[in-house]
């Protein structure tokens, strides 16, 4: 594989295109038992970050800058602080990294969570963007730990994530606005976990493209 | 869906660059948009007061910007916290060099963003200290305090803190008075409708014609009971036997009483509630030294009223008391 990190922010804007081609239904999502804004905010600020991005798009490191600080300065609620960290912290992660293999791809998104743990306060089982994002770096490291290729790796991260974003549904919403609801929360999907997991489904499968 | 607008993902831009047009005799913009302050904001030496919020809830939150009220706010997309720069950009506007009260309401959003904007400050070597709202008592049990949301209450805390800090008081003392407004204040809404985020289209939850939900939140976040309609003076004494219970308030206390619509609710019928309010008051020799009716934190066009009350020492009834000039409050 060949994927050096200053030639990966094609990563980024494969990111923008996908979340904005979820906009309506990630809303619909929403609606069940928010605002019904999630899908009209994360598009509105993925938006904002691809007039910044400019052309030619920059490194992978300095796009993810880019992505992490538009989404806080562009977009507020609670989206805008939790995924402007995420991007921020898989940004800084990339300090003196010259190739997004599969450690510096671990490394990454582990550094994504942490920044979402320290932020946001809540724990996988209350209906977060959480419950997609730790099982899915978790399976992504314990694959690399059992010698499994990056490709594999990538694939158990995507089913972990996929699983997690579905636990939701059975869950009760312990944080946010859709804790209010109580009971009523249960047997809808969380919108934020269906943003995270499209996020991660999209990164395993532009990274993909590049392997062999 | 009937509503007055342009672009609905520009509504709030759309809004704020009116009310700066209206009122600039009071207020200026900053070189956020989505920030606006008092006209005299810095005023050195003294304590800034800021807050802020998502829009639709007008005249919450700008429109407590005012003279010896909130001096800068950090305005949000409709029922979204504002970003962290927002805020951050809040208190750099109202930064007098004697540090700022950033005085908000319980929601996650707004939580994380002031909680990250006051790291960006400290970096400024700008020293915020907060006070959190958490007067709705139908949105956690009395043993979860922290859980409860903010409501109307949160006005009379900014008047309060305000007020300190227009008097000379440094930031404990006037982050000590906005604490202590709020741990006297309860709040409760009755909701009759929903409403509708122009944006999403149509109403995110439903309220049956002929029901009502008591409890309701601020965003249409559910209430403890819905049930049908009651006559107006029932419900006054249901929302009073929520309020009046939890701190509890006694014979004897002097109190502000802050009765606000929701949006929709016609000015007059904010009266007929209020009427029997202060007659209840009056039997549980319940001292009314202040009192708010009208629209003061709205949800854009929900049918409805919250109502607060806050117990009065001294300190309370004095600051309450101080003349204020904003659009939203004017003593």
């Amino acid at each position: 594989m060949n994927l050096p990190v200053s030639q990966a922010g094609f990563l980024v804007t494969d990111l923008v295109k996908a979340i904005v081609a979820e906009r309506d239904h990630l809303s619909e999502i929403d609606g069940a038992i928010g605002d019904g804004d999630h899908g009209v905010n994360m598009a509105k600020g993925f938006n904002l970050c691809a007039q910044a991005l400019g052309t030619p798009t920059p490194g992978l490191k300095e796009s993810l800058g880019i992505l992490g600080n538009t989404l806080m300065a562009g977009i507020g609620g609670s989206m805008g602080p939790l995924y402007g960290t995420f991007f921020n912290e898989m940004a800084e992660s990339l300090d003196g990294v010259a190739e997004l293999d599969a450690p510096a791809f671990g490394r990454m998104i582990r550094a994504g969570l942490d920044g979402v743990l320290d932020i946001g306060g809540a724990k996988p089982g209350d209906k977060t963007l959480l419950d997609t994002l730790v099982p899915a770096v978790e399976a992504f490291e314990a694959a690399l730990s059992a010698g499994k290729p990056y490709r594999a790796a990538l694939d158990d991260m995507v089913d972990a994530a996929r699983k997690g974003r579905d636990s939701t549904v059975a869950m009760i919403a312990k944080v946010g606005r859709a804790s209010r609801l109580g009971e009523r929360s249960r047997g809808v999907m969380d919108a934020g976990s269906a943003s995270c997991c499209i996020i991660l489904e999209t990164l395993a499968a532009s990274v993909a493209t590049k392997l062999d | 869906m009937n509503r007055i607008f342009n672009d609905p993902d520009l509504m709030v831009e759309d809004a704020v660059r009116g009310y700066l047009k209206a009122h600039q005799d009071l207020v200026s913009e900053t070189t956020n948009p989505r920030v606006i302050k008092v006209k005299s904001a810095p005023k050195a030496g003294k304590v800034g007061v800021v807050t802020g919020g998502g829009s639709g809830h007008e005249p919450a939150f700008l429109g407590y910007v005012g003279e010896d009220m909130v001096d800068a706010v950090a305005i949000g997309e409709i029922f979204s916290s504002p970003t962290a720069q927002a805020f951050l950009d809040a208190f750099k506007a109202s930064n007098g060099g004697a540090g700022v009260a950033c005085l908000y309401g319980n929601y996650a959003g707004d939580n994380m963003n002031v909680k990250m904007a006051i790291k960006m400050a400290a970096k400024e070597g700008i020293t915020v200290k907060t006070v959190v709202a958490n007067d709705d008592v139908a949105s956690a049990p009395k043993d979860e305090l922290a859980k409860r949301r903010g409501v109307a209450g949160e006005i009379l805390m900014w008047k309060v803190g305000a007020a300190r800090a227009a008097e000379g008081g440094s930031l404990d003392e006037v982050i000590a008075a906005a604490q202590k407004a709020i741990d006297n204040t309860r709040s409760i809404g009755i909701g009759l409708s929903p409403c509708t985020i122009v944006a999403v289209g149509h109403p995110n939850f439903q309220i049956k014609d002929g029901e009502m939900e008591v409890g309701i939140g601020h965003h249409g976040e559910p209430g403890v009971s819905v049930m049908k309609t009651k006559p107006a003076a029932e419900m006054a004494d249901m929302m009073l036997d929520y309020v009046l219970p939890d701190l509890p308030f006694a014979a004897g206390d002097k109190v502000a009483v802050l009765l606000s619509g929701l949006g929709a609710t016609p000015i007059m019928e904010l009266y007929i509630l209020y009427d029997r309010i202060a007659e209840m008051l009056g039997q549980k020799k319940i001292e009314i030294k202040h009192n708010f009716v009208g629209n003061y934190f709205t949800s854009l066009e929900m049918m409805g009223a919250t109502l607060t009350v806050m117990r009065l020492d001294d300190e309370l009834d004095r600051l309450l008391a101080r003349p204020a000039r904003s659009i939203g409050l004017v003593k």
